[in-house]
């Protein structure tokens, strides 16, 4: 059957919501309207307002009333319309949801799991395209994940759900229509472990959320160029499967990390120290970054020079084999 | 139905014990009730001044008196009924203590042996939250949980006239106004957010009048009444559990100590403004209540006294000179599921410690 990455989440959603009467889900816009990118559609009309319902316009209370409802003891699933529209929340993800497990030494469980679309490629006004993912993989306490494929959008969004931890999962929006011929439900590997979607021999690509699909092009751009890609999706960012990185840097001696988010302090900062720490006398080269770049994200016509696409991977591809 | 507060707050006991009752406001305790919350702002109190005894001996790192505030906690406290639940700021030494929860535990945070360590749980007392009014937002959110439950329980969280600047109140009495949730937003305006007083806080006529704009009653009450915070806090709250939605409280009362003890209140109060304080004193007032009516003599206040003491000293042994724990435990509760990361740098961790001991047997 054909789903798309948005009716996949919506179907981990429903059924998490099935199983489970503690699981809520608030947000937004979520409930009647069924969310900006229908991803909550109709679940209100299925589970009732109780279940699923819309709360007043402020991030903050929509982060901080799921953490008292989740010491109350309900799981939940609290939606932020948009990556740049998180920022009001920052206080109560980093200095309370990431924190409250530690501070009261293991007695607080909250699992709480926060769905943030995010990441740009559809032409959207400021404010709506941004690649927040670097301020919550640094906030310890927080696990970040972000799916790459429908498959990943079901399994990956059950398992934040049924995890005690929070969990924040970035959702990639320009992926929300993309297609895959799959049968719901369906299981995947533990997030926490990184996939590789296509084995190479030449270059590793490390990639994770909306630039996974780009990286599956660009290897298949390379094959005309004669260079065999492997592409590696990190599933997760926080915990980040460094073991699968290296196994993968340490066939191929060479890796370019791709991600949306600016270059400095984005992941490919911490996955090229993770890759030159334990595998350094693998490289061949040193490990290359296609990213945006260290600018505010750029207005919708020019957001298709500032985003990395294929071209630029390869672009750094060859300057890796040029070592 | 008018939002608006009335004119005054609510007073019923005069600071030298004469007791005005109040139709609207019944107090409804037996005596052996208001000894019992007498003796236990003497405790709260005397606690209090042991923990800045510790800390000017070098024992906590910082600590934030409520001296002046034992009637507005207290007797708030007093008006809930088990199964509520307490979201406290970091000042509410009195309510936890009517709250049983051990002082000593809450005073870690201050020593800096851990965050926080008492199990939120066991006594329904949330942990301190030191970021301004974020903890209204987890109040609120757990009226909620309990409101969808049918669970006839009511939150009460407590904030300062300062945190009725902060966004995350306000957000929290929008959720809670729309959502009519059980919760009761008790607001102690001691005068001060730090040195800020509260004429440099707010235009707002009263902070009750604030609650207007999210569809709340605002209640008034002299925070140094115990009988009047009893029984407005009461009335808040049995309205919030009989479904009749939220309420804000603005307890009016004074912060004698400063802001916390490495601030000098000196630099922007003055003496004559404390002494005038000082005749407000809600321990006093209910003293001299009691005394009026024979409810209270030497002997028992002597046996208080001796009591609150005792477990002064009981706080005193537990934190003087208290070990903190193993290093090694802070990478214990970061995340429930294990994790890769936090077993390698547990491990970067123990091996510095033990070549630090190794280097300390060698020095010695």
């Amino acid at each position: 059957m054909t789903v798309t990455l948005a009716q996949a989440i919506n179907r981990a959603l429903a059924d998490a919501m099935a199983e489970d009467d503690r699981v809520l889900v608030f947000g937004e816009d979520v409930g009647r309207l069924g969310g900006v990118f229908r991803v909550t559609d109709g679940l209100q009309s299925r589970f009732g307002e109780q279940r699923c319902f819309d709360t007043p316009l402020a991030e903050s209370g929509i982060i901080g009333t799921a953490i008292g409802l989740a010491m109350y003891g309900y799981r939940p699933v609290a939606e932020m319309q948009f990556d740049g529209f998180s920022y009001p929340a920052f206080e109560q993800l980093v200095s309370h949801l990431a924190k409250l497990r530690n501070r009261s030494r293991g007695t607080l469980t909250l699992p709480v799991t926060v769905r943030i679309p995010y990441g740009g490629g559809i032409g959207a006004v400021e404010h709506h395209s941004e690649s927040p993912e670097s301020y919550w993989v640094h906030t310890a306490g927080l696990t970040v994940v972000s799916p790459g494929t429908p498959e990943d959008g079901y399994a990956m969004v059950r398992e934040a759900i049924a995890s005690d931890d929070p969990v924040i999962v970035m959702e990639p929006k320009r992926r929300y229509w993309m297609k895959a011929d799959v049968e719901l439900p369906v299981t995947a590997p533990p997030s926490r472990e990184a996939l590789v979607r296509r084995e190479g021999t030449d270059v590793t690509i490390v990639c994770y959320g909306p630039m996974v699909r780009t990286a599956l092009d660009a290897a298949e751009a390379a094959e005309d160029e004669g260079w065999s890609l492997e592409v590696l999706d990190l599933r997760s960012l926080s915990p980040m499967d460094t073991e699968a990185i290296v196994a993968s840097v340490q066939r191929t001696g060479r890796a370019v990390v791709v991600h949306e988010a600016g270059r400095s302090l984005g992941l490919g900062a911490e996955v090229a120290a993770r890759v030159q720490e334990a595998a350094f006398y693998h490289l061949q080269a040193p490990v290359l970054r296609a990213t945006g770049f260290d600018t505010p994200y750029p207005p919708a016509k020019l957001e298709q020079y500032w985003l990395p696409d294929v071209d630029r991977i390869l672009d750094l591809v060859e300057r890796s084999l040029a070592y | 139905m008018s939002l608006l507060p009335p004119e005054e707050p609510v007073h019923l006991l005069d600071p030298d014990g004469t007791l005005h009752e109040d139709p609207e406001y019944p107090v409804g305790l037996e005596d052996e009730a208001l000894v019992e919350l007498h003796r236990t702002m003497i405790v709260t109190r005397r606690i209090d001044r042991e923990a800045i005894n510790l800390q000017r001996q070098g024992q906590l790192g910082v600590y934030a008196s409520c001296l002046g505030q034992e009637a507005a906690q207290v007797a708030s406290a007093w008006a809930l009924q088990d199964e509520d639940w307490i979201f406290p700021s970091y000042r509410e030494l009195g309510a936890a203590i009517v709250r049983d929860v051990d002082p000593a535990d809450l005073l870690h945070l201050f020593r800096g042996t851990w965050l926080s360590d008492h199990d939120p749980y066991e006594h329904r007392f949330a942990l301190l939250s030191i970021p301004i009014g974020t903890q209204a937002l987890h109040a609120t959110g757990f009226a909620m949980g309990a409101r969808f439950d049918g669970n006839p329980i009511v939150t009460v969280v407590y904030f300062g006239d300062g945190g009725t600047s902060e966004g995350d109140p306000h957000e929290a009495m929008t959720f809670a106004g729309v959502m009519r949730s059980p919760v009761v937003f008790f607001v102690q305006n001691n005068q001060y957010a730090i040195s800020v007083p509260l004429s440099k806080q707010t235009a707002a006529p009263t902070l009750a009048h604030k609650a207007i704009g999210y569809g709340l009653p605002g209640y008034r009450c002299d925070g140094n009444d115990p009988l009047a915070t009893y029984a407005v806090t009461r009335r808040a709250v049995e309205r919030a559990r009989a479904g009749h939605g939220p309420a804000l409280i603005e307890a009016l009362t004074y912060r004698m100590e400063a802001h916390t003890t490495s601030d000098d209140a000196s630099r922007y109060r003055s003496d004559e403004e404390l002494e005038a304080a000082a005749l407000t004193d809600p321990i006093a007032r209910l003293r001299n209540h009691l005394r009026r009516r024979d409810l209270l003599d030497d002997a028992m206040e002597q046996r208080f006294e001796e009591e609150a003491a005792e477990r002064a000293q009981a706080v005193r042994d537990a934190i003087y000179d208290a070990p903190h724990g193993d290093p090694l435990e802070l990478f214990d509760h970061v995340y429930v599921a294990p994790r890769a990361d936090m077993a390698a740098q547990r491990d970067e961790l123990r091996a510095e410690l033990a070549r630090r001991e190794d280097d300390d047997g060698g020095a010695a």
